[in-house]
């Protein structure tokens, strides 16, 4: 299991307050807004900080974010790219 | 301007852990901490609204107040969706999720709570949950203005502005909170009762 993956569904529930959805039933490919679990945009600037508060990570682009953003693998990809190696 | 003309077709009151309607009790949970009393009433009375849970403490407040006001007593399909209007008072705005954003801005400031930091947003909440697209406005006042609300009200319904209002008093700050809400239309239904200043601060002082 990848830790990071698990690690990031649990905060996604937490950050947005996903309080009907268990971060096991979000799946890895799935996509994060409209069609999937259904998030606003508002939820977007949230996994925005929780990039910053968790991660040290900056969106350098907000044009990425839809491709940032699409799932939670992508999130995942996006981290292991971008971390600082002290954080 | 004649305030017979307006009735009270419902009211809803939530304040010292219990939950009314139409004077009858049904809900109350004395142990819990504010927060938890919403949750706690949102469970008991079956909604499925995963948006509630994001909501702050005032918008639960009214959205909660909104839905048992509504419930079984206000049919949607008897108006347009710019019939039905909202007005509402309080007395701390948005105060109580102010004090929360500002926490937050010493870390990250959050999204989630800055969007709630205006007092009106509970009408939103309320307007998006039920499609309502009628004239809205929100008063902080001291205390609950009934003379002021009753007109302001009637205002909208005797020149056809709206055909349907819900108004009253949704008010948080920290575990200090009150809400009622009256449901008035132009239709004298079963056990509907005149909008008038007398019967407000009646159903008021029974609350």
């Amino acid at each position: 299991m990848d830790t990071l993956l698990t690690d990031l569904k649990k905060q996604i529930v937490e950050q947005l307050n996903l309080q009907d959805i268990k971060p096991e039933d979000i799946g890895d490919d799935q996509p994060l807004f409209v069609e999937g679990l259904g998030l606003d945009s508002i939820d977007a600037l949230e996994l925005i900080v929780l990039l910053q508060q968790h991660y040290k990570i900056k969106l350098a682009n907000a044009e990425d974010g839809p491709k940032v953003f699409h799932s939670v693998k992508t999130m995942a990809d996006y981290i292991r790219a971008n971390q600082p190696t002290n954080a | 301007m004649l305030a017979e003309n307006n009735y009270i077709t419902s009211f809803c009151d939530i304040s010292d852990h219990v939950i009314s309607k139409n004077g009858k009790t049904v809900f109350e949970i004395k142990i819990a901490a504010f927060p938890d009393f919403l949750i706690s009433a949102y469970h008991l009375f079956d909604f499925k609204y995963p948006k509630f849970y994001k909501m702050d403490n005032l918008s639960k407040l009214g959205w909660l107040a909104s839905e048992i006001l509504l419930k079984n007593s206000f049919t949607h399909t008897d108006y347009k969706p710019e019939e039905v209007g909202i007005v509402l008072a309080n007395a701390n705005s948005s105060l109580d999720t102010d004090l929360k954003y500002f926490e937050t801005t010493k870390d990250y400031a959050s999204p989630s709570l800055f969007v709630y930091t205006l007092p009106n947003i509970v009408m939103g909440e309320i307007c998006i949950r039920n499609r309502f697209k009628g004239e809205n406005a929100f008063f902080v006042q001291e205390k609950f203005d009934v003379n002021f609300i009753q007109q302001y009200v009637n205002n909208l319904l005797n020149n056809n502005i709206l055909q349907a209002c819900i108004c009253g008093w949704i008010d948080v700050l920290q575990e200090d909170y009150k809400a009622v809400l009256f449901l008035v239309e132009k239709k004298n239904a079963a056990e509907s009762i005149p909008f008038t200043t007398e019967n407000i601060e009646n159903i008021l002082s029974k609350n």
